[in-house]
């Protein structure tokens, strides 16, 4: 029995060794790992040990942490709904969203740059307090942009086209997130709970992480692909009917008024945007190919994730396309989605002569000692088109707004470039209101985007020009201040 | 020189029980830790040390210094590091949800552990002296095989009967009368271990001998087979009944590695294990409970896992506390373990690597070697062959409940519902390992044949 024996307990010793090499794989060789996932809210316990550094705006906290009398020792204070979308939460029992998430490190004195205060705190015994984040938000157009929404549910996306720094960025309805910073696990669960119900969404972050169809908006892309392919100049015209017949199916595409696009027997690239015309588009999409379009919407940034440090859906345009749903594509239909921070690149590209700046929401990141941590510098996201193409679609889309269908984004003695949309999203449903652009069309100080979605509650009623292009020429006009 | 005098000396019959001396050193050792980690949650949660540290030090202290007493006249040759290692696991454990205590009632909680489990501790201690004293000799329980194997059954069985079993979490191990909840299969498998034995020694001629050669290995003729098909089925209608994979693998696991040890022949294990497998491969596709322990067990981060109901939460949160105890641990105290749900029962495991890092994780795993070995020790050197079998069951189910239990919070095995011996929150867990102590320690005493070992 005793041989029997001993080869059982060879079996128990490698039981156990595994055992030894189970817990030495999650304590050691993963734990960083561990540490890092969505799920873990031990990070977020750990991180209340040290004050949590604030984040300003202009130099007044939107968020900061203040004394608590609780085991917590500080409580996480939010000033403002309307950045609601931009700091995100800091929960101890949801995690942690926008900024909060994104400088996370920061704020919580753990970043590298922090090495050598992480070791003066170590050998001292203090914590060391975490790094405060200054953003590039203007207050005085976030705040624009959130009244200008009023109760619609939609965003919007202000940048400098110049440099990609984010001067607003709003998704209404925002919520409270001081709802979800209480310290009691029920409470803050309950009001989760309550956020996750609500059927307006006021978490979905609809300016950077939710998709919609962009409907007319996609023009833009469309006369950039044109110009740049070097097959068309914007004066290039396309035949004139009332209808298109899609190829391989009995379905017509109509313009929105159901007659011709002006009243020649043909009609320009620019015309066609000027009064956003559905047919020549149409045809323009099947003779640039899908691929084309696809290889010039990728340069302005679609099919990717964007971190302006926080990270935004890819957008995205459709692969593997027949002839009828490329048509389609053509004017922001199908299954192309987009969200306004990739509208507001597409338009500051066109303002910044061609060149798209990298979106960017830090202005720095100072340690408690008010060191610079951080100072992004502009840079250089890509450069979807040449300056004369540039310069070619600038011109389309000032007569958008000018003498075209986008007139409500018209501001007194500044000259508007821009361009409308109104996406259908299928039978009954209510439409998606789109407006990007930007001002002054001669020396840009500001692209924008603006979504509706839900029709803004009008359902079908409402159209772009109505009710997205007066909301960012409140938004252009804060950043003139006019 | 030496030689010459030893030589000359006269023979000298040892009256000293060296075996009690060493044992109360190391209890002494085992009682000085548990006061320790008492007095550093106590200052590290309460910022002063009350009353309460006596409450939760004492009770055992004085039990096992009982036990030590018993043990010098009534088994004065019993293995010197069964009851201190015992003490040290249930003093760690004690502490541990005495701790978690503190922790539940700082966030407002109100469901507490630490008073039932010093009164199970008390109760346990006392049987397993009781045990010492009543169990006069190893081969006792040799006469109560049968009784036993009635006995066994019918703890397994309990919780599947109707008004009285109860399911807990998804499992149907728990038998309730009233507020009173008492999980009989803990019970279970010493009974069982005992029968095993029992009937193994009997047997084992048969077993080894009978059959036809087929290819180099004998294989064992149909009536031999019958005992092994019976607990085979036993183990799978567990599983079905209970829906607990471990507690049916724990059972298994045990008889197959008694059958191997009483008989000597892998075929055995090669066909038990086979039909294990099998059956548990089938129940898995048959029964969503178990695939959906597999599916935990295989992503524990994916969201659909993680959201699912009796999905993978527990498992998750539970390796984040390990990971957050990292190489040295919070320090008892320190650390946040009770954001994992059981965290004074199934993820004890888990709340101790947090606090105590890994390692206190290689530590209390050591200590299991330690207790099993010693066990397993009994085993190798008893002269009879009922007492072998039985101390080598006993420390088996001990390691394998280990692997099952750490096994499963540390994802080396789909996770189940079984208790880590000693430390977890339990009353039916502690007496039955208590037990357990108390029938080894009187098996030891009998290694050398009545005389004196050394």
């Amino acid at each position: 029995m005793n041989r029997e024996l001993r080869r059982v307990s060879y079996v128990i010793f490698v039981m156990f060794l595994s055992l030894f090499i189970a817990t030495t794989g999650i304590q050691i060789i993963n734990a960083d790992a561990y540490s890092q996932d969505q799920h873990n809210v031990r990070t977020a316990y750990d991180s209340y040990k040290t004050q949590r550094g604030a984040i300003l705006v202009d130099g007044q906290p939107i968020v900061e942490s203040v004394k608590s009398d609780d085991i917590y020792r500080y409580q996480r204070v939010y000033k403002d709904e309307m950045y609601s979308s931009v700091t995100g939460f800091f929960s101890l029992y949801q995690g942690s969203t926008g900024l909060e998430s994104a400088m996370g490190s920061y704020l919580t004195g753990k970043n590298s740059s922090q090495f050598f205060e992480q070791i003066s705190a170590l050998l001292s015994g203090n914590p060391v307090q975490g790094a405060s984040v200054e953003l590039t938000i203007d207050p005085v157009v976030q705040k624009a942009a959130w009244d200008a929404l009023g109760k619609k549910k939609g965003a919007v996306v202000a940048i400098d086209p110049k440099t990609g720094n984010i001067l607003a960025m709003v998704s209404k309805p925002g919520f409270d997130a001081n709802l979800l910073a209480v310290h009691s696990g029920e409470e803050s669960n309950a009001n989760y709970q309550d956020l996750l119900n609500d059927k307006d969404g006021p978490l979905l972050n609809r300016a950077t992480t939710e998709l919609y169809a962009p409907g007319s908006v996609f023009k833009v892309i469309m006369a950039a692909t044109a110009v740049e392919s070097g097959l068309y100049t914007k004066d290039s015209t396309f035949p004139n009917p009332t209808k298109f017949q899609l190829p391989g199916t009995n379905v017509f595409v109509q313009n929105s008024g159901e007659g011709k696009c002006g009243g020649k027997g043909t009609v320009s690239i620019a015309d066609a945007l000027r009064l956003s015309c559905n047919v020549p588009m149409a045809q323009l999409g099947i003779a640039l190919s899908q691929e084309r379009i696809r290889a010039q919407a990728e340069l302005f940034g679609f099919g990717k994730k964007i971190k302006y440090p926080m990270t935004s859906t890819a957008s995205v345009y459709p692969e593997n396309m027949d002839e009828a749903q490329t048509a389609l594509s053509a004017f922001g239909q199908y299954d192309v989605r987009t969200n306004p921070l990739q509208m507001a690149m597409v338009s500051a590209a066109v303002a910044n002569q061609g060149v798209l700046m990298k979106p960017n929401l830090i202005e720095n990141v100072l340690s408690s000692n008010l060191s610079v941590l951080a100072q992004p510098q502009p840079e250089i996201f890509s450069q979807p088109m040449s300056q004369a193409t540039a310069q070619s679609v600038k011109e389309m889309m000032i007569g958008a707004v000018s003498r075209g269908v986008s007139g409500n984004a018209r501001i007194q003695d500044v000259l508007v470039a821009g361009k409308t949309g109104t996406a259908q999203n299928g039978k009954g449903q209510p439409y998606t209101l789109w407006f990007t652009g930007f001002a002054p069309a001669d020396n840009p100080q500001v692209a924008v985007a603006v979504v509706i979605a839900d029709g803004g509650g009008q359902g079908q009623g409402g159209v772009g020009n109505s009710l997205a292009a007066p909301v960012a020429r409140k938004v252009m006009e804060a950043v003139l201040r006019k | 020189m030496t030689n010459l005098l030893t030589g000359a000396l006269p023979k000298i019959v040892r009256v000293i029980p060296r075996n009690r001396n060493i044992e109360a050193m190391l209890l002494l050792f085992a009682v000085g830790l548990n006061a320790f980690e008492l007095a550093q949650i106590q200052l590290s949660l309460l910022e002063k040390l009350t009353p309460e540290f006596f409450f939760y030090w004492l009770p055992p202290a004085i039990l096992a210094l009982v036990i030590h007493m018993i043990l010098r006249s009534r088994a004065s040759e019993a293995d010197p590091m069964i009851l201190p290692i015992a003490l040290v696991l249930n003093g760690l454990g004690l502490s541990m949800i005495y701790r978690l205590d503190l922790g539940s009632i700082a966030n407002g909680g109100t469901e507490l552990f630490g008073t039932r489990q010093i009164i199970w501790t008390v109760i346990a201690m006392a049987v397993a002296a009781a045990v010492i004293i009543y169990v006069p000799s190893h081969l006792f329980l040799r006469r109560y095989v049968y009784v036993s194997m009635f006995i066994g059954i019918a703890l397994l069985l309990a919780p599947s009967l109707p008004f009285i079993g109860r399911s807990i979490n998804g499992a149907r191990l728990w038998i309730g009368i009233g507020p009173l909840t008492f999980q009989p299969g803990e019970l279970a498998k010493i009974a069982l271990t005992v029968f095993f034995a029992g009937y193994l020694v009997t047997r084992r001629e048969s077993l080894a001998l009978t059959g036809r050669k087929v290819l180099g290995l004998r294989i064992p003729r149909a009536r031999e087979l019958g005992p092994i098909l019976v607990i085979w089925a036993a183990s799978l209608l567990v599983l079905v009944l209970q829906r607990d994979l471990g507690t049916s693998l724990l059972y298994f696991g045990l008889f197959i590695v008694l059958v191997f040890v009483a008989t000597g022949r892998s075929i055995y294990v090669i066909v038990g294990m086979t039909m294990f497998i099998t059956g548990a491969l089938v129940a898995s596709r048959v029964m969503d409970y178990v695939s959906g322990r597999f599916e935990s067990w295989l992503n524990p981060f994916d969201s659909k896992n993680y959201d699912a109901v009796g999905g993978s939460y527990q498992l998750a949160q539970g390796i984040f506390g390990l990971a957050h105890g990292n190489l040295l641990g919070t320090g008892l105290g320190g650390g946040i373990p009770h954001l994992v749900p059981l965290a004074e029962s199934d993820f004890i495991i888990a709340s101790l690597g947090e606090e105590l890092g890994l390692i206190g994780m290689f530590a209390i795993l050591a200590l299991y070697l330690l207790f099993v070995s010693r066990g397993l020790r009994i085993g190798f050197s008893h002269p009879d062959d009922f007492s072998k079998l039985l101390a080598a069951g006993l420390s088996f189910v001990i390691a394998l409940q280990c692997f099952i239990v750490i096994g499963g919070v540390t994802r080396v095995v789909p996770l189940t519902g079984l208790t880590t011996p000693l430390l977890a929150a339990g009353g039916s867990s502690l007496l039955a390992n208590w037990i357990i102590v108390g029938v080894l320690l009187r098996i030891s005493d009998s290694v050398g044949g009545g005389k004196n070992e050394s």
